[in-house]
């Protein structure tokens, strides 16, 4: 299968490791995965931050560059699920329906969805041997129906020993701009996170999207938390003989 | 209202964060309704009564004009008297005005949302009309005398539903919080909120079965009173029942917004919230708290203000509050549309406020691959600057407000689109 | 223009004038059971158990017996009645003053009172619920809650399996109270009658 990678504007800049490791683990199960040129950013921020305009102009340029794909595979929860969920909703605010039409044409694919659902793999060959620990990304998990896919992926992996972090599925406080218009909750909220994940003896916390990772990456690094962040798509790209993604 | 302007909600969660105690109460009673409502296992039809509740509201709100009149005619039929109330101000006249009528120099009030929404207490009290909350049912009654309790000729209290087929009020009482409804006083004026109409009778099957699990985690509320005008010979001799508009109409106005109207005030979305479990009601303001505050507030009341504008932010958009209202209000959705009122009320500002200027300015560079790309590298070199040890620790700008309590990692210096392009070569 | 007028010109104009009509209700919820009813009794007498009120099964025959002895055990000295309580409930009463809600007790009376007998209009076994509706031998509403102790007697067959088919025997015209649990200091106690 050909395979359009879709890496967000946060993942390019920030974290280029999470885009690789989905191509790599994409190339692995044997599908051709190209990186069509031209794109940018989903818009999500702007959206759900009320920017309408803003964000229907960043959907029509997406959505340029996408249309056509056979699939769209995002390792972003959340841009994967702006761009499935919101950019048909960007359109009617815009009242713009060629919009809404080429929105709703798109095949996009979160990563581990498309994985379990479309290439019905839950293991992928992935050799991680340490203990890691998840956490759901809510408001996309919500949009996506994602359920216990990326548990999953995880389970299958060989060597990786799963802890269950108390209270998972309550957010980590980072929610977009929520982070730095309500810092002071925001941080709140994260602290108790933290506590959870240390609380889980994990080496590594996981999740579908850098967003959330970077906010409770950032915590834990400011509190000198000692577990590290990775990106689940991380993790389901390590194989034996390849050490600990830095 | 006089004085300073409210705070933003930023502003009061930072006052409410620093109160240990309360955010250790509020935890607390989060805990219990988690525990109540897993005590009592969810029925097999929940999701369809959900459905269902969704639907009956809905039907309510779009039909509101003809359910409101067919109440009217069903409440007078029954012997109650329907008087109508445009704003706040109207229906605490109109309240008063009852109160003295009836000769009533005390009035007990009970503590329902539409009695707090129109500082009814204040205006009475203002009137020389003693208040005084209603008995705890069951108390010893020979102590009414002494606590200032009992019978009152006017009792106030706020309805949770109206039938529009039958003119019945009903009265829903958790344990707790005992309303003004009960059969003592000679008078009772009822007041609510035109959207809390329904269209049927057997529409109660529904909503008091949603309501009662979402509010107390039980399976029924202690106690629920149905009343259909008057009654000869068992409890008030007049009813009167005041529907009041207040900024409603204006939210029914949003075809997106107006999903709020749909509410029961069950509360379950604030129990469920992690904002409002580490902030409490205050910062939300005087009246609607919680997510359901947070879309309702701006939309009665219009984002001009500062205070009222932030309401939409005030939340992760993580959905806990979608997930388990009863009547399936999509309070993030909401949420997000407000915020795009609030951005669009700003754009016609002679001065457009820093955020329009650096969100349209993104949006500008990012909607062309060539400046982004530029924008990139120069964004990796500067912050590969800025950053010490592999981390940043302060950044300037409306972004400190991440660094305040969080580092951020140094971008690497080969975006992925970079090492892309590297690779194919 | 008058307040009624305004708020109805107000919803009007925010319904605009291309009204779609709303979807249908969507009623598949449990509407009515195929529970034997032997199965619902004891549902309902479990729920009511579950609540913190004390429940018995009788026979009709032992009723009276059964309402003295609930009386008895409470140390009740004192009740209010309404005023169309079968008499053979009463037949029994051992050192225990009935006073008839007629004419109506004034407040002063049904303070001095220690409990209330009354009967049910319906009764819900999913919920524990006893429904009352001002009719045979349930009195008015402030003779019920203002009492610190409540027995109520419920006839098997007015007890209904589910929410919906209490509402649909009920008739929402009649002031209707529907008492769940004992709620503060006042205690509920249920006599469940087999017929
Ligand atoms: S919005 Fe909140 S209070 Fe209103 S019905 Fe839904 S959960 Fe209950």
């Amino acid at each position: 299968m050909r395979v359009a990678l879709f890496v967000s504007c946060f993942d390019d800049a920030m974290f280029p490791g999470t885009g690789r490791a989905a191509a790599a683990v994409l190339e692995r199960l044997g599908h051709e995965v190209v990186y069509p040129p031209g794109q940018t950013c989903c818009g999500q921020m702007h959206w759900t931050t009320g920017y309408r305009q803003e964000a229907a102009r960043l959907a029509r340029a997406f959505t340029e560059v996408f249309t056509g794909a056979d699939a769209v595979v995002a390792p972003s929860a959340s841009c994967a699920a702006a761009v499935r969920a919101d950019h048909p909703r960007i359109a009617r605010a815009a009242g713009d329906p060629g919009l809404a039409r080429a929105a709703e044409g798109l095949a996009v694919h979160e990563f581990t969805e498309f994985l379990v659902d479309v290439l019905g793999v839950a293991d992928v060959g992935a050799v991680f041997p340490h203990r890691v620990t998840y956490q759901p990304v809510c408001r996309a998990d919500r949009l996506l129906a994602t359920g216990d896919r990326p548990l999953r992926l995880l389970r299958a992996v060989r060597g990786l020993d799963l802890v269950e972090m108390p209270g998972a599925g309550e957010c980590c406080g980072f929610g977009g701009a929520f982070a730095m218009k309500n810092a002071d909750v925001s941080v709140a909220m994260v602290a108790d996170k933290v506590g959870h994940i240390r609380d889980t003896g994990a080496e590594f916390v996981c999740a579908a999207d850098n967003g959330c990772l970077a906010h409770i990456g950032g915590a834990l690094s400011r509190l000198r938390g000692g577990v590290r962040v990775l990106h689940l798509a991380e993790i389901l790209a390590a194989t034996r003989g390849q050490g600990v993604p830095a | 209202m006089t004085g300073a302007p409210a705070p933003k909600f930023a502003a009061a969660a930072r006052v409410a964060l620093a109160d240990t105690r309360a955010r250790r109460e509020l935890r607390a009673a989060a805990a219990v309704f988690g525990r109540r409502r897993a005590a009592v296992p969810e029925p097999p039809d929940w999701e369809a009564l959900r459905a269902a509740g969704h639907a009956i509201r809905d039907a309510a709100l779009l039909g509101l004009d003809a359910h409101l009149e067919r109440l009217e005619r069903a409440v007078t039929q029954a012997g109650g008297t329907v008087h109508w109330a445009a704003d706040a101000a109207q229906a605490r006249r109109v309240v008063t005005a009852l109160s003295r009528a009836a000769g009533a120099d005390r009035v007990v009030l009970d503590d329902s949302l539409p009695v707090r929404e129109l500082a009814l207490d204040a205006a009475l009290s203002r009137a020389g009309i003693t208040t005084a909350g209603p008995p705890a049912r069951g108390a010893d009654p020979g102590g009414e005398a002494e606590d200032g309790g009992g019978a009152a000729r006017v009792a106030v209290a706020g309805v949770d539903f109206m039938v529009a087929e039958t003119g019945t009020l009903v009265f829903v009482e958790a344990g707790d919080e005992p309303r003004a409804s009960g059969g003592e006083a000679e008078t009772l004026v009822a007041v609510a909120g035109i959207e809390t109409v329904v269209p049927e009778w057997r529409d109660m099957e529904v909503l008091l079965q949603l309501l009662p699990r979402s509010l107390t985690g039980e399976r029924m509320t202690a106690l629920v009173t149905c009343l259909t005008g008057v009654v000869p010979g068992d409890g008030p001799r007049e009813v009167h029942l005041v529907l009041v508009d207040n900024g409603r109409t204006r939210v029914l106005e949003d075809e997106i917004g107006r999903d709020a109207l749909r509410c029961i005030r069950c509360r379950a979305c604030h129990h469920v919230c992690p904002v409002y479990e580490r902030t409490g009601g205050a910062p939300y303001g005087p009246v609607h708290t919680g997510p359901i505050g947070a879309i309702l507030t701006p939309q009665l009341r219009g984002v001009e203000s500062a205070a009222a504008a932030s309401l939409p932010y005030a939340s992760t958009l993580c959905g806990a509050c979608a997930d388990v209202c009863p009547v399936r209000i999509d309070i993030p959705e909401v949420l997000v549309h407000l915020r795009g009122e609030v951005v669009e009320s700003r754009r016609a500002r002679p001065v457009p406020p820093p955020e329009l200027v650096l969100m349209r300015g993104l949006a500008w560079t990012m909607g062309e691959p060539r400046r982004y790309e530029a924008a990139l590298r120069r964004g990796t070199r500067w912050a590969r600057l800025a950053a010490r040890g592999g981390r940043i620790r302060r950044l300037p700008g409306l972004l400190g407000a991440w660094t305040d309590a969080r580092d951020l990692p140094a971008p690497p210096a080969e975006p992925f689109r970079a090492w892309w392009a590297r690779r194919r070569r | 223009m008058s307040a009624r007028d305004e708020v109805l010109r107000r919803v009007r104009s925010a319904l605009g004038d291309e009204r779609k009509p709303p979807p249908p209700v969507p009623r598949g919820y449990a509407r009515r059971s195929a529970e034997p009813r032997a199965d619902v009794v004891a549902l309902f007498t479990e729920r009511v158990a579950e609540g913190g009120a004390a429940v018995r099964h009788v026979g009709a025959d032992e009723l009276a017996t059964a309402v003295a002895a609930a009386l008895w055990g409470r140390e009740v000295k004192r009740i209010a009645v309404p005023a169309d309580v079968p008499y053979g409930w009463l037949a029994e009463l051992d050192g225990v003053r009935a006073l008839a809600d007629s004419p109506p007790l004034d407040a002063a009376a049904l303070a001095a009172v220690d409990g209330v007998v009354t009967g049910c209009a319906a009764a819900i076994a999913p919920t524990g619920t006893v429904v009352l509706d001002g009719g045979r031998a349930q009195g008015r509403r402030a003779l019920v809650l203002a009492a610190a102790r409540h027995l109520c007697v419920v006839h098997a067959d007015q007890i209904t399996a589910t929410v919906p088919e209490a509402v649909a025997r009920l008739d929402p015209v009649r002031p209707l109270t529907w008492i769940t649990g004992p709620r503060g200091a006042r205690g509920l106690e249920v006599l469940v009658v087999e017929d």
